[in-house]
């Protein structure tokens, strides 16, 4: 496609005002779902629903005092929320947010997409890659302890999970048949690719939560162990670019799981039989950022719910798990795409083996778990001669009565009985 | 032609201070630049495929292996001069001029000749006529270079791999073994003291003291130890400070 620079530069201002607009709703977003999730009300004051309380909070922030640590390497300091901002707007530049329209009181005809790469979706990747480097960057430069180690472990981080990305990528560009963002949201016209492709899928929605450092993942800012991680030197604006980074940054992997298996900007399922103009027009932009906040509220519920992962086993989950499976995954599909261009395997075929593979895949679930260190059951309870300091430190016998209820504990009660009496009478 | 000549003063400077940087981490961070700027230019030149797999291979993956182990070694530690294979440098000289000899050849051909076959050979598309290249003609030279990889690979797994002699403890076996540490030598099994519990300081090197003002080793970690790096943190200390709050008043 080639259009007037007018065009271009509109378009990517477009896309500048839009990610930075839907940071700061995502932000108020999340403060709200989470607040919800913890049965609080969260920011409802500023704006109507409380939604210019991201604004506040950010012009706040930019008219912070800027601090440049004494031990920082000030160039490296100053340059790495630079180099971790810059990337996650550029990756935007590939996706496609809607078919060809007519831009208004003009009669110019544009996709609604800045460029269409025939690597789109390597772009994407190697973007984002340069990103890690202002994580990184800002942990060493930042002369601190905990900064180095929060910036170590973001890039162990992105490097294990993005080979997992990178093969459940794969499959895709098998189905596809390219690598361009916007042929692959063509060739799903007739079906989304994470129902054929789950484990890919589910994979990509694993290693996405990963490669954003986001909850239950984001080990690289664990505040109970490393304060702030790699962001803990920084202050008002070079802050705010990293927390602006970390949020397109989430929209971004939200915008491609959308593109690559959920149809991209198509509309859901059966609108487009019910109502024709469904996929015309600005119409797609709308479904488009619905399916990238369905994303984004995804995030923040895993955040609302899940813990956070210990180091080792976040690091044995992708190297153990996560990648031999996408490896396995991307043969099995190779073969089976093989075999269909050969026309060795009809429909029919391919639907039983997916389903042996699902009853086994459900067999191996229900099997007792290999558990040969753990003793048996049945070992003798009572022990006839208990002797308190065998372990070296004296504790009490297993079978030692309980410990009496406390008297103020008994009180308690007896006011809460009462009280309830009071109630209900 | 503009991609040129607006990126090669940057490579030409990046490189340079790729050369010419004090620390390695400022040198690592050149050849970054030196390689996006490169990468830029094979998509200036019609190759997208090959801007792409540039970025990912290189600046991210490589780059970021080779930042790890600059910062894990330690950056501020200086280099030794000395030749340890004897004609070295000698060789590495040699080997330098015939390298640029050979780059001002290969460039001198590009620049005084036109560039013809950019658009044949991407007539199917930039991915697609790799493809044809690599999986056709050039079959065996791309299995044979990815076999060499993967035996790279084991090979540093096998360097960096340690056969472990024991079976690794369990949490149980360790708590058991600290409460038998403490029935047989006494050492107490919690964790050990903190360090800085001293209000004058909270830095890991200053000791904890005890009740009647003598230090605790065991608060201050190993290594600090070993290096001999304990601040004395004693009662001398207390006074000077008290001396530098109130002067004039000796604070006994």
């Amino acid at each position: 496609m080639n259009d007037p620079v007018w065009v271009v530069v509109l378009k990517a201002v477009l896309i500048f005002v839009i990610l930075v607009l839907y940071t700061l709703f995502n932000i108020w977003f999340e403060r709200r779902v989470v607040a919800r999730m913890q049965h609080r009300v969260g920011p409802n004051v500023n704006g109507p629903f409380g939604l210019l309380q991201s604004l506040a909070d950010g012009v706040k922030l930019a008219l912070k005092e800027d601090l440049v640590v004494k031990a920082a390497d000030k160039l490296v300091y100053v340059l790495a929320p630079i180099l971790a901002t810059i990337p996650a707007f550029l990756a935007w530049a590939v996706i496609p947010f809607g078919p060809e329209v007519r831009i208004p009181f003009t009669d110019t005809y544009t996709a609604l997409q800045l460029t269409d790469l025939p690597v789109g979706v390597l772009y994407v990747l190697a973007v984002t890659s340069i990103g890690v480097y202002g994580i990184v960057l800002a942990g060493w430069s930042s002369g601190s302890t905990y900064a180095l180690l929060g910036g170590l472990r973001s890039s162990a981080q992105v490097i294990s999970y993005e080979v997992a990305m990178g093969l459940s990528f794969v499959t895709v560009f098998l189905y596809a048949g390219s690598m361009s963002t916007s042929e692959i949201v063509a060739a799903q016209e007739d079906l989304w690719y994470f129902l054929p492709l789950v484990p890919s899928f589910l994979i990509y929605v694993v290693a996405m939560v990963g490669e954003t450092n986001r909850a239950p993942f984001d080990l690289p800012e664990a505040e109970g162990e490393l304060v702030g991680g790699f962001h803990t030197e920084y202050s008002s604006l070079k802050f705010a670019l990293f927390f602006l980074a970390e949020y397109v940054n989430m929209v971004t992997v939200s915008a491609i799981a959308t593109t690559l298996f959920l149809g991209g900007w198509r509309a859901p399922f059966g609108l487009a039989q019910v109502w024709e103009g469904a996929n015309d027009g600005y119409w797609p932009v709308l479904w488009f950022l619905g399916k990238t906040l369905g994303f984004i509220f995804l995030f923040i519920w895993l955040r609302g719910t899940l813990p956070r992962l210990r180091y080792d086993q976040f690091m044995t989950f992708g190297w153990k798990v996560l990648i031999p499976a996408a490896l396995a995954w991307t043969v099995a599909v190779i073969v089976l795409r093989k075999a269909q261009q050969e026309g060795q395997l009809d429909r029919t075929a391919l639907l039983v083996a997916a389903g042996v593979a699902a009853v086994v895949l459900l067999a191996t679930l229900l099997l007792p778990g290999r558990r040969g260190d753990e003793p048996a059951e049945s070992e003798p309870a009572d022990e006839p001669d208990f002797d308190a300091y065998a372990g070296g430190y004296p504790v009490p016998p297993p079978q030692a009565p309980h410990v009496p209820t406390r008297p103020w504990t008994q009180t308690a009660i007896a006011h809460h009985a009462r009280d309830k009496e009071d109630s209900d009478a | 032609m503009t991609a040129f000549w607006v990126l090669a003063p940057f490579m030409v400077l990046a490189a340079l201070g790729l050369v010419l940087a004090r620390k390695a981490v400022h040198a690592a961070l050149c050849l970054a630049v030196v390689m996006i700027s490169l990468a830029v230019l094979y998509a200036a030149q019609g190759a997208p495929f090959l801007f792409a797999v540039q970025i990912v291979v290189y600046t991210g993956a490589i780059m970021m292996l080779f930042l790890f182990v600059l910062m894990l070694v330690g950056v501020e530690s200086a280099e030794s001069l000395a030749e340890s294979i004897p004609g070295q440098r000698i060789g590495a000289v040699v080997v330098a001029l015939v390298f640029g000899a050979l780059g001002v050849v290969g460039v001198a051909q590009s620049v005084t000749g036109a560039v013809v076959g950019v658009d044949a050979a991407n007539e199917g598309g930039n991915v697609e006529g790799l493809a044809a290249l690599m999986f056709g003609p050039y079959v065996l030279a791309f299995e044979a270079t990815a076999a060499l990889l993967i035996t790279a690979v084991l090979g540093a797994m096998v360097l960096a791999h340690r056969e472990r002699l024991g079976r690794r403890l369990t949490q149980r076996e360790v708590a058991e073994g600290r409460l038998q540490d403490y029935a047989h030598h006494g050492t107490h099994p919690g964790q050990l003291p903190t360090p800085g519990v001293f209000a004058r300081h909270n830095a890991v090197d200053t000791p904890a003291l005890l009740p009647d003002g003598s230090v605790v080793e065991t608060s201050v970690p190993a290594p600090l130890r070993a290096r001999d790096q304990v601040r004395p943190g004693d009662r001398s200390e207390v006074d000077a400070v008290a001396r530098e709050l109130e002067p004039g008043e000796d604070p006994r």
